[in-house]
């Protein structure tokens, strides 16, 4: 192996996730089931909600309030989190029943758990950063929770400017990268096979076969 | 199931697939997930559109409910609000709550500082010119003892308590200006100045509304108007929106320990009473154990005892004509 630092993340990358991992155009045959949608859709709804949210933080926060288009703009933004929570509570859901942490797939699991976790937290901040009586309301009651247990000193549901920059910097930043980091688990492990299959269900000498 | 059997489960369910395959497009499938919720978020933004209600103002509250704001205005200066008794981390006022033995919220100290009686009422009122009666009640506050002060807004202020708000039927007495420095502020608000002068407290720039948002709070015209949008946390309010829309769904579980007992009787101690820190704990404790479920024994092995994946994959299991696995 190369001494290189370059030359040794290639070559890891290549070993563990080749092109034909990363972009595949074959399945196993297990993979044929609604309940698969629910992944791809919640990326889409995330495209949706990145594409609308960079108008609204190009246009500032109160743009909406007084421009039509904005408003729409605005609506785009809140139907595709309604849509994008939707997604994801079944993909999680139909994770679980899956039990698709098996086989060495734990931080699969834990990346797509801390994802769901981080899209609360992005969500709620976005409520904060409303400009309207819904977010005064919000900062008001919630206050309350994050001071109970001390976390009020850091993160200030009240103060307007640091809940804009978590919104539309911080929180998609990180909710973005583990996100990655989580379809390239499952790129690098596969779909977790069914509960009740084996080795019977395999033919070893017969890989990357084509069956339809 | 043995432990070489789960042993040669896991080995099995780590490896490569080398059973059968089908054919998948994932770019095409990329690209017809995101056109169709396009369309359906496109469908429900023209249909629907969005929540926008106006901010609450203080010159809506002083216009709508003169005297409540008039009261809460002699509030701040007595230290009896919800903000002046709060604790930390805007005061010391008050210990805050606690999980047990932990006082994680008095422990951080006071972290964004508010003094209710100056930043809430004599700062607004200096920073604006004011009427002859309430430049001179400034002056006679600002030259007067810590101690004086305090028995002028006190007696004032348990005066209206106990007629109940009725500001025409408090009894005449030794209140000092305070008086007039709460009639300053009123008519301040009334004129809309007060927003401006509460946000800007005689600076520039500023992106912090801590201030505005506690001293609304203090008052009943916050909380009316929650209560009328049904947004209040004993109606499951944390996940519900303005007008007709849905709201923060996903805090269903978050809104549900405000429902039931002990969590929703602030009279329960200790939990009761510290529900907001008892609630975040649990919570954050359950997020964790989400995050962690793979390693949860009792929950781990739930999708294996009830086989919801035989619907999930009955296709194949079909197909393979493979029975469900009895070990």
């Amino acid at each position: 192996m190369s001494k290189m630092w370059t030359a040794r993340l290639r070559e890891g990358w290549q070993r563990n996730l080749p092109i034909e991992k990363l972009i595949p155009d074959a399945q196993p045959a297990y993979v044929a089931s609604w309940i698969y949608v629910f992944g791809v859709l919640t990326l889409a709804a995330f495209s949706v909600i990145i594409a609308s949210g960079l108008v609204l933080a190009f246009a500032g926060p109160a743009w909406y309030h007084t421009s039509s288009f904005g408003l729409f703009v605005n609506s785009l933004h809140f139907w595709s989190v309604q849509l994008f929570f939707v997604f994801m509570v079944i993909h999680l859901w139909g994770k679980f029943w899956m039990a698709a942490w098996r086989g060495r797939r734990m931080l699969t699991w834990v990346t797509g758990s801390v994802a769901f976790v981080a899209s609360i937290a992005t969500a709620f901040t976005g409520y904060l950063i409303q400009t309207n009586f819904d977010s005064q309301w919000i900062a008001f009651e919630a206050k309350d929770g994050f001071n109970s247990v001390g976390v009020g000193a850091v993160f200030t549901v009240t103060n307007l400017g640091q809940m804009l920059l978590l919104h539309v910097a911080f929180l998609p930043l990180i909710l973005g990268v583990i996100t990655l980091v989580h379809v390239l688990m499952v790129r690098k492990r596969g779909v977790v096979p069914p509960i009740d299959a084996d080795e019977s269900n395999t033919f070893e000498n017969f890989s990357g076969a084509l069956n339809d | 199931m043995t432990k070489a059997m789960h042993s040669d489960k896991e080995l099995f369910d780590a490896k490569p697939w080398h059973g059968k395959n089908r054919k998948y497009d994932i770019v095409k499938e990329g690209v017809i997930a995101v056109t169709v919720v396009s369309l359906l978020v496109l469908s429900f933004s023209l249909f629907f559109g969005s929540p926008d209600e106006k901010p609450l103002t203080f010159k809506g509250w002083a216009a709508s409910n003169s005297d409540n704001f008039y009261a809460t205005a002699v509030s701040e200066l007595a230290g009896t609000s919800g903000t002046a008794t709060y604790g930390a981390p805007y005061n010391k006022g008050g210990d805050g709550l606690n999980v047990g033995p932990l006082w994680l919220q008095k422990w951080v100290g006071v972290t964004h500082p508010i003094d209710t009686v100056n930043d809430f009422v004599v700062t607004p009122l200096t920073n604006s010119v004011q009427p002859a009666e309430v430049a001179t009640a400034l002056t006679q506050w600002k030259g007067a003892a810590e101690a004086q002060k305090s028995s002028w807004a006190t007696k004032y202020d348990s005066a209206i308590a106990k007629v109940e708000g009725k500001l025409s039927a408090v009894p005449s007495g030794d209140y000092g200006p305070v008086p007039a420095l709460a009639k300053g502020l009123t008519d301040m608000a009334k004129s809309g100045s007060l927003d401006a002068a509460l946000l800007s407290q005689g600076g520039f720039f500023q992106t912090d509304a801590t201030k505005q948002i506690l001293y609304f709070g203090d008052g009943s015209y916050l909380d009316d108007a929650g209560t009328a949008a049904n947004l209040q946390g004993g109606t499951w309010g944390m996940m519900n929106e303005t007008g007709r829309y849905p709201g923060q769904a996903w805090l269903w579980l978050y809104s549900f320990w405000y429902q039931i007992p002990p969590f929703n009787n602030e009279n329960s101690h200790p939990i009761g009473a510290n529900a907001d820190a008892y609630i975040m704990v649990l919570m954050g404790g359950l997020s964790l154990g989400l995050i962690l479920m793979p390693l949860i024994p009792g929950i781990r092995t739930l999708p294996m005892r009830i086989p919801i994946h035989r619907a999930i994959w009955r296709n194949y299991y079909r197909s393979e004509g493979i029975k469900r696995r009895k070990d």
